[in-house]
């Protein structure tokens, strides 16, 4: 941060409501001291990150004599043994399992949610305001209650332990908060645009996919984000239903924690990986991601 | 300011009602809805509602699910042991965290309001919340390793504390245990057995330390000065290696214990203080007169402070909450800025032209018109808190995890890990239902009140 930054910005100031000099001498000092409450926090903030990157970088030996925080004064220590070691020992699979299972949810769930939303939003049917209160309590149902019965489910289904197992447990808890944002948003589109369509002759698929769907793009980023990460992160779904051989990162590095201590050259760079895909995603879309929470702050 | 148009427009949009049935008729039959609800409503029924009705019944039911047990499952939750301390842990988990959580997202939504380069504090703070709980977990894994030498939290509190009492100690050194011995253990510190008077000298010979435990570079002892001033003694570890020397006697193999503080006290209250030498020696020069009692303090003798304990079962709890305000502080900020955002400014700008403090346009004016937001940002919390699972199953090591443990992650630990009881899963998965149905009402009343 530069010293320029270092100046109060005051919205009272910008809209010219006179105040002493001395109110402004004392918001001056004040800002700056609230500078540097703000950067220490944001380092505050940002250390446990950067540790599981250095550690993930520094020899083991040296993990386990010294903290991560000596880089500073050793950095000899740096090296990439630890990626090469975790991308040997297999982790590669977990890393292709992670995606096969969180790209089809995230398709699957704006697929379904988009139709089941348009369906609230402009098709009247009877019972609708009563469904759609259906689905706003499924928002908080905790996955725990499906857990033993989709377990009995799926076994006697065959698929138990399988990808698409995964896929769907997700799909359908996705749904609930999927719908509630794509139908609020399909609400707020101008009526007109709908009756246009509909006069030029178009049936509802068509409306649902030329006007509905292309309009609601900034939404369906905003959702898409969201799925995406949840299903990314995602460690108890996979927990019980995923069988070693489908089982994705969260769920391979679960495994290495029994021996923390031991294992520290696998799990910080795993961790480490785990998580970069998402701050990519999060600081490339990060306008949608916060849209999409202001949007759905009921979940 | 990305943050602050969503969060206006969110707040303008708000959830517009789908038009009603209104006159002529030109929008597509009812009919239609089957086709664009049928899979969202399969999916729903078969993997959320099912289960919902699955799991009442199965809870009444034993480990295997042949004998029917009433409320057995449900008797046992409220009545174990264990499962109790799980229920206190998520009470406490309730009571503290979704508070903390809004009230940090609050502070940082007010400071980065008067800030420039808000929006990338409010990145940094917003970033744990993409990265997975798991990963996180291991993040703080290492942030509470015990060893100073590793976890971060130790090290800094280690030596922020070292900034205030230095002095290296001499844990389990201590007096012989004779009637000959010239100072004697009292109350975790040791003492003369005698009054010492200016002119004399003092021996404190100290024993149950292992010679090579002490560092390489300590020099040997050497006998107080005779016939200087005040009062002079040696602090020194009385144990000739290899045998021989005589006791209460400073030998020529025996070693001095440096840095040690010593104490003169006068009629209780404490006169002077110095710390030993390199080679054991101390001297008081300043006391002419009197009977004095030389004391080595207790902090001598204590073990020096290596970190706290976080993944030990006291700590545990509130070192996992403190991973989850880590986690969820920014959520809570970005809301709440953008409730900031959208409170009219002419309602601050008149308080505060009448002369309001800046805490009174806060207190009366801020936290009122927000309160909706801080509402449902706490609610949401909760219902977070409820669920907590991957956090305290990823932190708390596997020996600390019955003191940790919460209803979320018992739910799992007797269904899959390794327990097999669904009967006894079943009925925390429904205790856990119920828990959140209060919340499924409070957001199925604001999505009325909103819409009416």
């Amino acid at each position: 941060m530069t010293t320029a930054t270092l100046e109060p910005k005051h919205a009272r100031d910008r809209e010219g409501i006179q105040r002493s000099p001395l109110a402004r001498i004392i918001d001056r000092l004040g800002g700056g001291l609230l500078q540097v409450v703000v950067i220490v926090i944001a380092l505050f903030w940002l250390m446990p990150t950067l540790g599981l990157f250095v550690v993930s970088l520094r020899e083991q030996e040296a993990n386990t004599s010294s903290g991560w925080w000596t880089l500073l004064t050793q950095p000899a220590q740096i090296t990439l043994d630890n990626y090469a070691n975790l991308l040997a020992s297999g982790f590669t699979s977990s890393f292709w399992n992670t995606i096969l299972i969180t790209v089809p949810t995230t398709l699957l769930v704006i697929g379904i949610a988009a139709m089941a939303g348009y369906a609230f939003a402009w098709i009247e049917f009877p019972g609708r305001d009563a469904l759609f209160l259906v689905v706003i309590g499924l928002l908080v149902v905790p996955i725990q209650i499906a857990l033993i019965p989709i377990a009995g489910l799926y076994g006697t289904l065959g698929i138990f332990g399988s990808i698409p197992a995964v896929v769907l447990f997700h799909v359908a808890f996705g749904l609930p908060f999927a719908i509630f944002l794509l139908r609020n948003f399909f609400a707020g589109i101008p009526r007109e645009l709908l009756e246009a369509a509909r006069m030029d002759g178009a049936g509802e698929w068509k409306i649902f996919s030329t006007v509905v769907f292309p309009l609601a793009k900034p939404a369906i980023a905003s959702l898409g984000i969201f799925q995406f990460l949840w299903v990314w992160n995602d460690l108890l779904v996979a927990l019980v239903f995923a069988d070693t051989e489908n089982q994705p990162m969260t769920k391979a590095l679960q495994s290495q924690m029994r021996q923390f201590q031991s294992n520290v050259d696998i799990l910080a760079p795993g961790a480490f990986l785990s998580l970069l895909i998402p701050l990519i995603l999060f600081f490339a879309f990060q306008r949608y991601f916060v849209q999409g929470m202001l949007a759905g702050s009921v979940k | 300011m990305t943050t602050k148009t969503a969060g206006r427009r969110a707040a303008t949009r708000g959830t517009p009602r789908p038009p009603a049935a209104t006159g002529k008729r030109l929008g597509p039959s009812p009919k239609m809805a089957v086709w664009f609800l049928l899979p969202a409503v399969l999916l729903l029924g078969v993997m959320v509602i099912y289960p919902i009705v699955y799991s009442i019944f199965r809870s009444l039911f034993d480990a295997s699910g042949s004998t029917f047990v009433g409320v057995d499952n449900y008797v046992s939750i409220f009545t174990d042991s264990a499962m109790l301390t799980t229920i206190r842990n998520t009470l406490i988990w309730v009571a503290v965290a979704p508070a903390l959580v809004t009230v940090v997202g609050l502070i940082f939504a007010v400071m980065t309001e008067r800030i420039r380069w808000a929006t990338a504090f409010k990145l940094v703070v917003f970033m744990p919340m993409a990265v997975s709980l798991m990963a996180s977990g291991v993040i703080f894994r290492f942030v509470y390793e015990q060893d100073p030498d590793r976890g971060v939290a130790n090290a800094v509190i280690t030596s922020v504390r070292d900034i205030f009492s230095s002095g290296s100690g001499i844990p389990g050194a201590r007096p012989r245990e004779n009637d000959q011995a010239p100072v004697v253990a009292s109350d975790g510190a040791v003492v003369t057995r005698q009054p010492v008077s200016p002119g004399q000298t003092v021996l404190v010979p100290l024993v149950g330390l292992r010679p090579d435990m002490l560092p390489a570079s300590t020099a040997p002892a050497k006998t107080p000065g005779q016939g200087t001033a005040g009062i002079n003694g040696t602090v020194w570890l009385d144990f000739t290696p290899g045998g021989g020397g005589a006791p209460e006697k400073v030998d020529v193999d025996e070693k001095a214990l440096a840095g040690v503080t010593v104490e003169a006290l006068r009629d209780g209250t404490v006169v002077a203080t110095t710390t030993t030498a390199n080679d054991g020696t101390f001297s008081f020069p300043e006391l002419t007169s009197g009977d004095h009692v030389v004391r080595l303090p207790r902090e001598n003798f204590e073990a020096p402070f290596n970190g706290l304990s976080w993944l030990g079962p006291t700590l545990i709890t509130p070192a996992i909450i403190a991973a989850f305000i880590w986690v969820w502080a920014g959520f809570a900020m970005v809301l709440l800025s953008a409730g900031l955002a959208s409170i009219p400014r002419d309602a601050l700008e008149a308080a505060r032209m009448d002369g309001a403090t800046e805490w009174q346009v806060f207190r009366r004016i801020t936290v009122p018109l927000l309160s909706p937001v801080l509402l449902v940002v706490f609610v949401t919390m909760i219902i977070n808190t409820l669920k907590v699972f991957d956090l305290v199953f990823v932190i708390a090591p596997g020996s600390v995890q019955p003191q940790a443990n919460v209803v979320a992650l018992e739910m799992w630990r007797v269904s899959f890990g390794g327990g097999g009881d669904y009967g006894l899963g079943s009925a925390l998965a429904i205790f856990l239902l119920i828990l959140v149905l209060p919340f499924m009402m409070f957001n199925i009343r604001r999505f009325k009140r909103e819409q009416s």
